[in-house]
């Protein structure tokens, strides 16, 4: 893949040429391609200055970062305190069955990723699951395949 | 805007521009209302008011939480303060002709215990016993707009500062007042502020924390996403008392409407001469910047925070030199939580004597925390320090739904405790809390009931810290890692006699040895659970038996030949094939195949699944 220079070097302008950067700056790049190319992490380290084990340090260190691409449906089920009282373990577990990966992966097609979340902020809705951008409330079991359904799958 | 003047000129304007005899629709369009479907009844309400003469036109505004989140997507029709819930958005049409004509739709009014309705939110039990102060404000301003902040008397309390107090005055008003920490802490925010003030350096840095990393709270996320302007002007009154000029947000990338609210907002300060150089003609200079966090529940902590925003991997650091004489970059910083800051336009406004009236005599204001978990009234509540558990779980919480008993409810998240029911009775306050073993926190106040394992309860916290920990310091990274471990063995059958003293003891040396509040505070909800909930691990340990039976490991489920009737749901759902049955004719479950995820036991609709 031809590493998208032009629209890196604009996610550098908004922050400028210093280490507070770096991490604003991945997190961009991370927005817009899903995950962050080696090349991306070389680059934005001779950009700002930084060595790549420090680039590489902070990219392994957070949460947020994926040095492998994302599924094109990226579902995250929320384990905060509130959900795991109503069964989110049970939900995530469900998840886990039907697309045969664990936390953390993509399925082979690329047309899911699964990953876990500390809490998403929406506690008197859960369970929740967040599939992309849409926040599912109050969910069950039995909605777990209904959504997948809805994804093109099974 | 150019000088105090402007302002009221502002305001004036903003008020004249307004109809004052026309009703308002608010809906509550924050991230739980969208995850409920408000975006949906935002537009139909648009359409349907869009459709009305000019004249008669009804103002709407979208504006954060409301905080009973449980009801949303939910309008409010102001001045009358009538509230509907649970709208559709094939009812925008009947609540705008509603307004139009001062009539009150019963069928969306919100029902309380008795199916009583209650039309106006002074009725619903609810909001009735709360002290909205900070949170309150969030139904009279859309985000988005500064002039609904501008027109609630917004940046009153900054104009007042710059020009009719000194630095020196705003410090002690702020510690007279004994504004403490609401990140969980307490510490009093007036004295961190005058050492940050008096501390040699420059440039001196404001920082507001906004990682609420607490799983089960989400105050700062409404706040931030509701009124980012309160936010802002409390920081921009803290940097004039400091005498800093530049600040920041560090802001947890999981909320992704508040970074959104709280760009636009600070743009907008910005545009009104709120931010920036020489602000409202004081010659005072102060700006902010955004840093979104990373997903570390580390980074909460002020040094590990500090790392994260100068770029790196959030690993705290030892504290033998205070933040505020050596913090961002090594100069003086302060660092308050979001809900701190909120509270100091207030205190400024009107005063540090007024403040203190309401509390308690160590904890004065008011507190916010997210009611979830078990609980019939979900959401966010804000109250006076002082108010007994009690009050806060069954009159404004409503008490547990589905006949259950109530077990503990669980405060300052994975750094606090579990309190069961014998503790309902003691006023919430920093000191009590602490006493009680646990802690006032960010906020979080998780209710649980007889359905929830207390030992599985801090199997999960005990987990989440051990994914949590940054691994820099032994005895956090180790430590908290063979507390999981024995947690582990326990909820799966496989704990020993004596597991329970080995925690305690491996405790004390996590709690005296880790090098930050994570570490130090990690063992608390294994420590209270044990202290309050010790035959729930005797059972585990030595009858191989989860009372409450939520350990997997340790049930078997069966289905009542009595109860059932035939209907193959369970069948259906079963993802191991694991029931066999003809329909019409009682099912049975084969214990080999079992993996005991209790799809059955949820689908169920007449109880004839049976845990054990």
């Amino acid at each position: 893949m031809e590493l998208e220079t032009a629209k890196i070097d604009g996610f550098i302008a908004r922050y400028g040429l210093h280490q507070g950067a770096l991490i604003q700056v991945l997190q961009d790049i991370q927005g817009e391609f899903n995950y962050l190319p080696r090349e991306a992490l070389e680059y934005v380290s001779e950009k700002l200055g930084t060595p790549l084990a420090v680039t590489y340090n902070v990219a392994t260190f957070y949460n947020v970062f994926s040095l492998k691409p994302k599924g094109q449906n990226h579902i995250c089920v929320c384990m905060g305190t509130a959900c795991h009282v109503r069964g989110a373990q049970s939900i995530l577990d469900k998840f886990k069955r039907e697309l045969k990966i664990d936390v953390g992966e993509t399925t082979d097609d690329l047309k899911y990723s699964l990953d876990k979340v500390a809490c998403v902020g929406a506690c008197a809705l859960g369970p929740i699951v967040v599939e992309n951008e849409t926040y599912h409330a109050h969910m069950k079991l039995d909605k777990v395949g209904k959504l997948l359904k809805r994804g093109g799958r099974k | 805007m150019a000088s105090f003047d402007d302002l009221v000129k502002r305001r004036g304007e903003i008020a004249a521009g307004r109809a004052p005899n026309r009703a308002t629709l608010v809906l509550g369009d924050g991230t739980c209302g969208r995850a409920s479907g408000s975006s949906e009844v935002r537009a139909a309400l648009s359409e349907a008011i869009s459709s009305l003469d000019t004249e008669k036109r009804l103002a709407f505004r979208t504006t954060g939480c409301h905080g009973f989140c449980q009801i949303e997507p939910n309008v409010q029709v102001l001045p009358d303060e009538t509230l509907y819930v649970h709208v559709k958005p094939e009812n925008a049409q009947s609540i705008v002709e509603a307004a139009l004509s001062g009539k009150v739709l019963k069928n969306l009014t919100f029902k309380d215990g008795q199916k009583k309705s209650c039309a106006k939110i002074t009725d619903v039990p609810f909001y009735k016993r709360q002290m909205r102060l900070l949170s309150g404000l969030n139904v009279y301003v859309d985000p988005l707009r500064i002039e609904d902040y501008i027109a609630i008397d917004g940046y009153q309390a900054l104009a007042k500062a710059l020009f009719t107090m000194t630095p020196d005055f705003v410090v002690e008003e702020v510690i007279k007042a004994n504004l403490r920490g609401r990140g969980g802490g307490g510490f009093p925010a007036g004295w961190k502020w005058d050492s940050v003030r008096k501390a040699e350096g420059e440039p001196k840095y404001v920082v507001c924390n906004a990682d609420e990393g607490d799983p089960g709270a989400y105050m700062d996320r409404s706040l931030l996403e509701g009124n980012p302007h309160l936010v802002i002007e409390g920081m921009l009154i803290g940097a004039f008392a400091i005498g800093s000029h530049e600040g920041y947000v560090y802001v947890r990338n999981e909320y992704p409407l508040a970074v959104q609210n709280l760009i636009v907002a600070l743009d907008q300060a910005r545009e009104h001469g709120l931010l920036g150089k020489n602000i409202l003609g004081s010659g005072f200079d102060f700006d902010i910047r955004i840093n979104r966090g990373g997903g570390a529940f580390v980074c909460g902590e002020s040094s590990a925070l500090m790392q994260s925003i100068e770029g790196r991997p959030g690993e705290p650091i030892p504290k033998y030199v205070h933040m505020s004489e050596r913090g961002l970059y090594d100069k003086p910083t302060n660092l308050n939580n979001v809900e701190t800051w909120a509270n100091v336009p207030f205190i400024v406004n009107r005063g540090a004597d007024w403040y203190r009236t309401i509390g308690t005599e160590g904890s004065k204001g008011t507190k916010i925390f997210s009611l979830v978990g078990n609980i019939n009234n979900t959401g966010q509540v804000e109250v006076p320090m002082g108010i007994s558990l009690r009050e806060i779980v069954e009159g404004i919480g409503g008490g547990i739904p589905n006949r259950r008993k109530f077990k503990a409810v669980q405060t300052g998240g994975p750094s606090g405790g579990c309190l069961p029911a014998d503790c309902l009775d003691v006023p919430v306050d920093f000191d009590q809390l602490t006493k009680l073993g646990s802690m006032m926190g960010s906020g979080g106040m998780i209710v649980m009931d007889e359905d929830s394992c207390m030992v599985d309860v801090a199997r999960y916290f005990t987990n989440f810290l051990t994914e949590e920990s940054c691994g820099k310091c032994v005895p956090c990274r180790e430590g908290v890692m063979q507390l999981r471990d024995i947690l582990n063995d326990i909820t799966q059958g496989r704990g020993r006699e004596g597991d329970v003293e080995l925690m305690e003891d491996l405790s004390k040396f996590v709690i005296d040895c880790s090098l930050c509040g994570l570490g130090q505070s990690a063992p608390n909800p294994l420590l209270t659970t044990i202290r309050y909930f010790r035959d729930e691990y005797v059972a585990h340990i030595h009858d191989k038996k989860c009372p409450a039976r939520r350990c997997t490991a340790l049930i078997s489920l069966r289905i009542d030949v009595e109860n059932c009737t035939g209907c193959a749901l369970c069948k259906k759902q079963c993802p191991t094939v694991a029931i066999a049955g003809e329909k019409k004719k009682t099912h049975v479950i084969d214990p080999e195949k079992c993996i005991r995820c209790g799809a059955c036991y949820e689908v169920c609709k007449f109880d004839a699944v049976i845990k054990e």
